[in-house]
């Protein structure tokens, strides 16, 4: 999706990718991150992406620059990212630091004290209520933002019809 | 085994690295945000591989299991989803915007226009 030139290709095939990495979530053991990707990654996602190339065009124009320094900035900073892993615990370690601090405490005792078998339904709901809230603070203001933008825009140039003013207040 | 035990990390770093090159090197402003995306989930995939218990299952309490994958990864990445979502749609917004101002979404001519 890199290199596709026809803007509408990529967008679906950022789609497809995001529903294949929903697959890998439930693989992992992550069930609720896998609906969230499926629904919110690969479908609002692709929505929004669409209703934005049919704003701006689908063809991408050829560039004519070097594409040298974003490879060689890349590179960089993955062999960075690489050697910061050979320190990690390995891959499914039950001895890691990341499973040893709060998380047996949520696992055990999660369910009587907040009455939710799924524990990532308890934590998001009740013990981190508020950092829930904080989320939904985020898309209110993302909403406000895009409705801002779309709308004082279209006030300025009237007559410039174009209805995508739904990107806002989405789940 | 232990050779391999990286490998998720690994994949992850280098689809950070390929989003990172589609943010930096094309000036369509659509084509960066695409790129954007793909970071995203590689940093997703960090976290919910951090999570993974060998033989763990879905954390949903069950007395049919015993070991659990950690849950606390998965309850930071839907949120981080959402937020990336939202992020997203301002950034898109921004690109419509930009394209009714300068009718076009491409770095090198919104540079050129704005030398004039």
């Amino acid at each position: 999706m890199v290199t596709l030139r026809n803007l509408l290709a990529a967008a679906l095939v950022l789609g497809i990718y995001s529903l294949v990495m929903a697959a890998l979530w439930v693989v992992l053991d992550a069930v609720d991150v896998a609906f969230t990707e499926a629904a919110v990654g690969a479908g609002v996602t692709t929505v929004f992406m669409l209703l934005a190339i049919a704003a701006t065009g689908r063809h991408e124009k050829i560039a004519h620059r070097r594409p040298w320094l974003p490879i060689l900035a890349s590179l960089a900073v993955g062999g960075l990212l690489i050697y910061g892993t050979l320190d990690l615990p390995g891959f499914g370690d039950p001895e890691a630091p990341a499973q040893q601090h709060v998380a047996p405490h949520y696992l055990e005792q999660g369910e009587a004290e907040t009455g939710v078998p799924n524990i990532v339904t308890a934590v998001l709901a009740s013990y981190r209520g508020f950092d829930t809230l904080g989320e939904v603070t985020v898309i209110f203001t993302a909403g406000i933002g895009v409705l801002l933008m779309l709308g004082i825009v279209r006030r300025r140039r009237a007559g410039a019809g174009d209805d995508d003013d739904d990107t806002g207040e989405r789940e | 085994m232990e050779a391999l035990s990286h490998v998720n990390y690994w994949a992850a770093i280098v689809l950070a690295m390929i989003g990172l090159y589609a943010v930096i090197a094309p000036s369509n402003l659509i084509k960066k945000l695409i790129g954007l995306g793909m970071f995203q989930s590689a940093i997703f995939l960090v976290y919910i591989t951090v999570g993974k218990v060998e033989g763990g299952t879905a954390p949903i309490i069950d007395s049919g299991h015993a070991v659990y994958s950690n849950p606390l990864p998965h309850v930071l990445i839907l949120t981080a989803i959402v937020v990336a979502v939202s992020t997203l749609a301002v950034g898109l917004a921004l690109a419509v915007a930009i394209k009714r101002d300068y009718g076009t979404v491409e770095e090198d001519e919104i540079d050129e226009q704005d030398r004039r």
